[in-house]
């Protein structure tokens, strides 16, 4: 069972070809597919996971019992093609899906032991233990200042010394500080693309959540922003637990230690990066991996 | 590989002929506006402008002096041509042969009402028969009777004639008019102001007692103390009231000492007390500066003084002054109701048929006549809530009505709810122009929804709020109908802000440039010498409304600056 999996052609190919054609049939027919879930995380202590987690749009389901742990100070991506509910994943940790009317979820998703979606839990609460970037940058209409403290100023922290403080922090943090030192005041909408992404990720590390969840934060980037915001993640790591959904295999690779792989609203493979990356189990992981799918 | 063959491009793609239509309809919609803003323009500039004394003689003798108004070709009916003189009908048909059968006619001002009946005259061109422009024509502005046109012939202290001449007379006239002006001033001011004071004083002792009386009875001692208050006041208010009387006696018996004896076109004697004399010039011996100096003065006349004549002389500063008030108040009054309702509408409110319906009678609303709101404002402001408040707080004033009756602040409410669903639908379009991710970005910080909104949401969508806000101001300040029912009134004997506690008056009747202008062109006796005014008071309300807007769109715009960029 631990041992790696060869895709070669032969007998052994064959068979691995057939249970995918057979899984893809269950998966087409809305049926749910097993996780093969790799062993290592079960050595990691677990600040997130979810159990059983089904989410509807209206009549249409988006995501089949979804079954994945984040572990505590890595970095966990989330690949798989377009549309397969990685975004829709992600937004469900923090519950900015349940703004919209027509979502429904099944199954529970657990933050550091506590339930998310159990009834009459304080979802506000649950917010501000965690940190969220989209894929596109959202800087608020107002200072950069006043965009790094967003959190605590909700909080109603009113004391400048703590404020200026996790300003400067959290800019440090996100590798804007030396841009932005002399322009604190500025507005935030006049920072470029990329300035404003790392904005966005200050922000988001300004109230020194327990998970941060981050939706291909570098989407919008060109590549030496991306690599600016990936040296970062490598920084933050350790800190903080990373849950990331990226397009980019090489940015999944450079910067994940664990991998979850996506395909039409099922969680197929997840287990350490090396390994999805180099000896999957599925070859649907394996075709994606290489680009050969997807 | 055969390739589908496509269509060539053609007219229809290109769309030639839908540039060329909607540039039409551009067109037409600036010609249109641009047409109306000249046609204000030039008559309102124009009317304040002082033009030359024409004196004419008739053949039938008569002699008329005044301001040419305006001339016009018209055809004379079939009846028209018997009633001629045979010599007067062959230079009219000799007149009418050059001109394509049509007659040329002039309107004249003539003035001098209470000798002739008449403010303007009309005169065909072929009865005339002499013309022109007599050096010492004067135009007199009065206090009363419209204006005078004649040739100053002497000048009259304390009953002696001392200057026999026009030239030696105007300069005498010259000489004391700028004192008794300022005195009539100063009794004006001691009619106004003073005396208003003392009727205050009393007014309010008065009702202090009726206040007792109604609380305590007549024979309590508390009440026996406000009547014993009550005579004191009124003693004390007929010791000034005579003062005052004897210092406008002294002021009138000034004044009195100086007049001006006038030859009229129909050469008639006639003198003219100083005092009742606004503003006088000879008006054939002017230069462009004494020109723009008359017309400079009449400008900062009609914007700064009080009407006279019924309106149609004088200055608006009331009419301005309730405008502006009157929209500021409202403005206050609808930019909370209208913004809480649209984020309700748009924040709170579950999507579903409820929220259509009351969207769709919002809308609604912006189509109902604006009479009909002022109907409503008259029922449930007036008779409504200011009797009750009447009956409440004014009950030793009735049975005169204080808020009980149309005044500023029922005006003002019911604009405010007649301009409503101009803000409630722009603000609701800004708050859905808000992106979403700014939301959900707030939301994912850990932010209520309350806290979104105000910190986010709000001021990202206020320049879109202010938009509707300015669109709700014009409409406001420029409607008429509904104001007629709910306070304005052609004449205000007081304005709404003033130095008596507690110096804004809500309750009081007002006056407004658009009922102004109303009036001055649909209700004037003088309604040929209104309708210029019309035009300068329509140029003044639309630069006060271009003004609120000017000022509305900079906060706008700096706004905008401030919250949304073009990053990228
Ligand atoms: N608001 C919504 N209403 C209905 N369906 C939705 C909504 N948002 C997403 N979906 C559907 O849910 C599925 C998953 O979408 P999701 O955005 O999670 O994909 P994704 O993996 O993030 O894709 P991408 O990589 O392109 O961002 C898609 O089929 C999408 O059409
Ligand atoms: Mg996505």
């Amino acid at each position: 069972m631990h041992s790696t999996t060869h895709l070669e052609a032969g007998p052994r190919g064959d068979t691995v070809r057939e249970e995918a054609t057979d899984r893809l049939a269950r998966i087409a027919a809305g049926e749910s597919v097993p996780t093969v879930t790799h062993p290592e995380i079960e050595q990691e202590p677990i600040v997130l996971e979810t159990r059983d987690f089904c989410l509807h749009y209206g009549p249409k389901q988006a995501l089949f019992d979804i079954n994945v742990k984040v572990a505590r100070g890595k970095v966990t991506a989330l690949i798989g093609p377009s549309g397969c509910g990685k975004s829709t994943l992600i937004r469900s940790v923090n519950r900015i899906n349940d703004l919209l009317s027509t979502v429904h979820i099944r199954g529970d998703m657990l933050l550091a032991g506590e339930s998310i979606y159990a009834p009459g839990v304080d979802v506000i609460g649950l917010r501000k233990r965690m940190g969220m970037v989209f894929q596109k940058p959202n800087p608020f209409p107002m200072s950069i200042y006043e965009n790094v403290v967003y959190p605590l100023r909700i909080d109603g922290e009113r004391n400048r010394r703590v404020l200026d403080e996790v300003c400067e922090r959290s800019l440090r943090g996100a590798a804007l500080w030396e841009e932005v030192k002399d322009r604190l005041q500025d507005n935030a909408l006049s920072l470029s693309g990329g300035q404003q992404q790392r904005l966005c990720i200050a922000r988001a590390i300004a109230a020194e959540p327990e998970i941060l969840l981050m939706d291909e934060p570098c989407s919008a980037l060109d590549p030496i922003a991306t690599t600016k915001i990936e040296n970062l993640i490598e920084q933050l790591k350790g800190d903080y637990s990373i849950l990331i959904v990226t397009h980019n295999m090489q940015q999944a690779a450079r910067t994940s230690d664990y991998t979850a792989f996506m395909y039409l609203g099922h969680l197929l493979e997840f287990g350490r990066t090396e390994t999805i990356f180099q000896t999957p189990r599925l070859i649907e992981t394996q075709d994606y991996v290489t680009g050969r799918f997807g | 590989m055969r390739r589908r063959p496509r269509a060539k491009a053609s007219v229809l793609a290109e769309g030639e002929p839908m540039i060329w239509l909607t540039a039409g309809g551009l067109t037409v919609a600036i010609l249109m506006i641009a047409g109306l803003l000249a046609l204000v323009t030039v008559q309102g500039l124009a009317t304040l402008w002082p033009v030359p004394l024409t004196r004419i003689r008739l053949a039938n003798g008569v002699q008329h002096m005044g301001e040419v108004a305006r001339s016009e070709l018209f055809r004379p009916p079939a009846a028209f041509w018997p009633s001629l003189a045979p010599e007067a009908e062959r230079r009219a048909r000799d007149e009418a042969a050059g001109q394509d059968g049509r007659l040329r006619r002039r309107l004249i001002r003539i003035g001098n009402f209470e000798i002739t009946g008449e403010h303007f005259q009309w005169v065909n061109d072929f009865e005339v028969v002499a013309e022109e422009q007599p050096e010492w024509a004067i135009v007199v502005e009065r206090m009363s009777w419209g204006r005078f046109y004649g040739i100053p012939i002497a000048f009259v202290e304390d009953g002696r004639r001392v200057a026999e001449t026009p030239q030696a007379a105007w300069e005498l006239f010259r000489r004391h008019h700028g004192e008794v002006a300022a005195r009539r001033a100063r009794r004006r001011r001691l009619e106004t102001r003073e005396i208003g004071a003392i009727n205050a004083a009393l007014e309010s002792a008065r009702l202090a007692l009726r206040a007792a009386e109604q609380r305590n009875g007549a024979d309590a001692p508390a009440t026996q103390a406000r009547r014993r208050a009550y005579e004191a006041a009124e003693v004390r208010g007929s010791n000034e009231y005579a003062r005052v009387r004897a210092e406008i006696a002294a002021l009138d018996a000034a004044n009195a000492r100086y007049r001006m004896v006038f030859r009229t076109a129909g050469d008639r004697e006639t003198t003219l007390d100083l005092a009742a004399v606004v503003r006088a010039y000879p008006a054939n011996q002017l230069r462009w500066i004494d020109r723009l100096g008359i017309y400079a003065s009449r400008w900062t006349e009609f914007l700064t003084a009080e009407p006279r004549e019924a309106n149609s002389e004088g200055g608006v500063f009331p009419a301005i002054f309730g405008t502006v008030l009157m929209t500021l108040i409202m403005s206050f009054a609808v930019a909370p109701l209208g913004v809480m309702a649209a984020l309700y509408l748009r924040e709170y409110a579950k999507a579903g048929a409820a929220v259509s319906a009351v969207r769709i009678a919002v809308n609604n609303l912006a189509g109902v006549p604006s009479i009909v709101f002022g109907v409503f404002g008259l029922g449930f402001f007036c008779y409504l809530i200011g009797a009750r408040l009447d009956e409440l707080f004014f009950a030793a004033r009735l049975p005169n009505p204080t808020f009980g009756k149309g005044g500023l602040l029922w005006a003002s409410m019911t604009l405010a709810l007649l301009t409503l669903p101009v803000v409630i639908v722009a603000t609701e379009e800004a708050l859905s122009a808000v992106p979403n991710s700014m939301r959900e970005g707030s939301y994912a910080c850990g932010a209520g929804k309350w806290q979104t909104i105000r910190r986010i949401v709000l001021p990202r969508a206020m320049p879109g709020i202010l938009t509707g806000m300015i669109l709700a101001m014009a409409r406001g300040a420029g409607e008429v109908a509904p104001l007629m029912l709910v306070g304005a009134v052609k004449l205000a004997p007081e304005l709404p802000l003033d130095s008596v506690f507690p110096y804004l008056h809500p309750e009081r009747s007002f006056m407004h440039l658009g009922f102004h202008i109303y009036d001055l062109g649909f209700q004037s006796q003088n309604s040929e010498a209104a309708k210029p005014m019309v035009f300068t008071t329509t140029l003044l309300l639309m630069a006060l409304i271009f003004a609120l807007n000017v000022a509305a769109v900079r906060l706008r715009s700096r706004l905008r600056r401030k919250f949304v960029s073009a990053a990228f």
